[in-house]
């Protein structure tokens, strides 16, 4: 009797494994979109191959970390970081799809920066913000964490080259936060809303508070403008600047 | 009538601020003067556009470069993985992180490390032989020259052998009741993670480290000043997490320079006959405060590690 249980519950673990995997297929997920229908085909907005679509703002996630999508799901689900239509998505996808789809999203090719030569930029540059900072109000350089060239470092600093102009305004503005109408005339202080405020630490709201709006236009642009290569770059020759 | 007499009095009490902050005792790097300057107005060095177009800029060009990617330009007197720039933020510029524009003009001065008066060559032997666990270049080669050069025009009117604020780590006194590397896990765990990762091993993409090692083969070794706790709580206090300084309080950078520093990390190169008590005796007892040839639950720490 207890035999035939246990090949009672093997026979049902069998069954159900398929079922399972189909469920949490992240390719299916990319393509199709989720179970629940108003989780919408990630290839709708983000373009076929997930490069993102440079006039519309929509960021490139193709080859992204698959713990950093994960965590955005999370924060658009949760609210700290705001976008009516990844919050929809987030909020309708299961757990097992947002495992699967991240891991699916990361295995796509990633973005390849043409390394650029050492160079010393020029003061008050896009460049120079980049890679040597602005220390007097704290702000470290781009690169010292979104490593060389904004390529990208680890899990946690996305890679900023090669992402749309539009979109890394918007995120640095969303960071940053817009003065509150209501608070602001109120006086005191102006108060400002950050509309994501997901970032570990606050390392990038502080910044973003401390940049004007016409350094987060250039700074966006010089990260956009990075030229991308087919092929990946040697490994020596990418370092810091 | 008042305000000539409010004039004389402000005058005097910035005389005498003056005079104080020239008091300061002009010891070596490593005994750092104690008084708080974290609202002092920080000399400043040259910017970039003022530095010269011909042989001696290019040399300072050089210079930084070195400062930069030590690792990938110098790769025969660099053991492990960093770089000068890993401590001395902001290219050496940046005041509480050992500016090089408050280093440079203390040389010659003795040091109690190596009991001599050292050139500021022989300074930064040190810090290839110790923070860099590599080989010291040659005083009058081509390296050292470089960042000399480089550390020389950073120091472009600054006073010489006067104690500038912003020298140093600036420590923070030990807190009351000592350190706790069980809360320095938790700051560490909290704060440091996501860039240094949880094994203090840093994080690397293409050739160089963009977070450096804390610990581990890959890091500075027992001989560097940055072992020592109360240093390493000065580094981390004013500066960590990068941009962020001065958002720990002092017992939290404490705490975590103790739970980095109770790593393993290469072995002091001065370690004598293979003994790390000995070695502890002669050269890590005084030397502020550290966990070198201590144990530390049931756990000898300085074995080294390669």
């Amino acid at each position: 009797m207890i035999k035939l249980q246990r090949f009672h519950n093997l026979l049902i673990a069998l069954l159900c494994a398929p079922i399972a995997a189909i469920a949490a297929d992240g390719n299916a997920v990319i393509v199709n979109g989720g179970a629940n229908p108003a989780a919408i085909a990630c290839v709708a907005c983000h373009g076929e191959d997930l490069k993102g679509n440079a006039e519309a703002g929509i960021p490139r996630t193709a080859g992204l970390s698959a713990d950093y999508i994960v965590k955005q799901l999370h924060d658009f689900r949760a609210g700290t970081r705001h976008n009516a239509m990844m919050q929809a998505v987030a909020l309708t996808l299961s757990e097992d799809e947002i495992a699967a789809v991240a891991k699916a999203i990361s295995a796509k090719p990633g973005v390849n920066i043409l390394v650029t030569a050492p160079t010393n930029p020029s003061a008050d540059s896009a460049a120079w913000i980049a890679m040597r900072g602005a220390w007097e109000r704290n702000i470290p350089p781009c690169t010292s964490c979104h490593g060389p060239d904004g390529m990208g470092v680890g899990n946690t600093f996305p890679p900023l080259a090669g992402q749309p102009a539009m979109y890394l305004e918007a995120q640095l503005h969303a960071f940053k936060g817009t003065p509150a109408g209501n608070v602001a005339k109120r006086g005191s202080k102006a108060k400002m809303l950050a509309t994501r405020y997901n970032d570990p630490n606050g390392l990038m709201r502080h910044i973003a508070a401390s940049l004007s709006d016409a350094e987060i236009k250039m700074l966006a642009e010089y990260f956009a403008a990075m030229d991308v290569s087919d092929t990946p770059v040697a490994a020596d020759r990418i370092f810091l600047k | 009538m008042k305000l000539p007499v409010i004039k004389l009095a402000l005058l005097l009490f910035w005389t005498f601020n003056v005079f104080a902050a020239n008091l300061i005792k002009m010891d070596d790097q490593s005994q750092l003067p104690k008084t708080a300057t974290t609202t002092a107005n920080y000399f400043k060095p040259p910017s970039d556009s003022e530095l010269p177009d011909n042989a001696f800029g290019d040399l300072v060009r050089k210079g930084e470069a070195l400062f930069v990617n030590t690792k990938a330009l110098a790769p025969q007197y660099v053991g492990n993985e960093l770089n000068c720039v890993n401590c001395h933020l902001d290219r050496g510029r940046h005041a509480l992180s050992a500016p090089l524009w408050a280093g440079y003009p203390m040389y010659p001065a003795y040091r109690k490390k190596n009991n001599k008066v050292n050139t500021y060559a022989e300074r930064m032997q040190g810090c290839f032989q110790f923070s860099m666990n590599g080989v010291p270049p040659p005083a009058d080669g081509e390296i050292l020259t470089a960042l000399t050069a480089y550390s020389y025009w950073l120091s472009t009117g600054a006073a010489i052998a006067k104690s500038l604020p912003g020298r140093g780590f600036d420590e923070p006194p030990q807190p009351a009741g000592g350190y706790n590397i069980a809360n320095g896990k938790k700051v560490f765990e909290t704060r440091c993670v996501m860039c240094h990762g949880s094994n203090g091993a840093g994080q690397k993409v293409g050739a160089s480290y963009v977070f450096p090692p804390l610990w581990g083969k890959d890091s500075f070794n027992w001989g560097a000043g940055m072992h020592r706790i109360n240093t390493a709580a000065g580094f981390i206090k004013h500066n960590m997490p990068l941009g962020e300084g001065e958002s720990l309080s002092d017992k939290e950078a404490w705490d975590v320079a103790a739970y980095v520093n109770s790593h393993e990390r290469p072995q002091d190169p001065r370690l004598i006959k293979g003994d790390i008590e000995l070695t502890r005796k002669k050269y890590h007892e005084g030397d502020g405060v550290n966990l070198y040839g201590v144990t530390v639950d049931g756990v000898l720490i300085g074995q080294g590690i390669k």
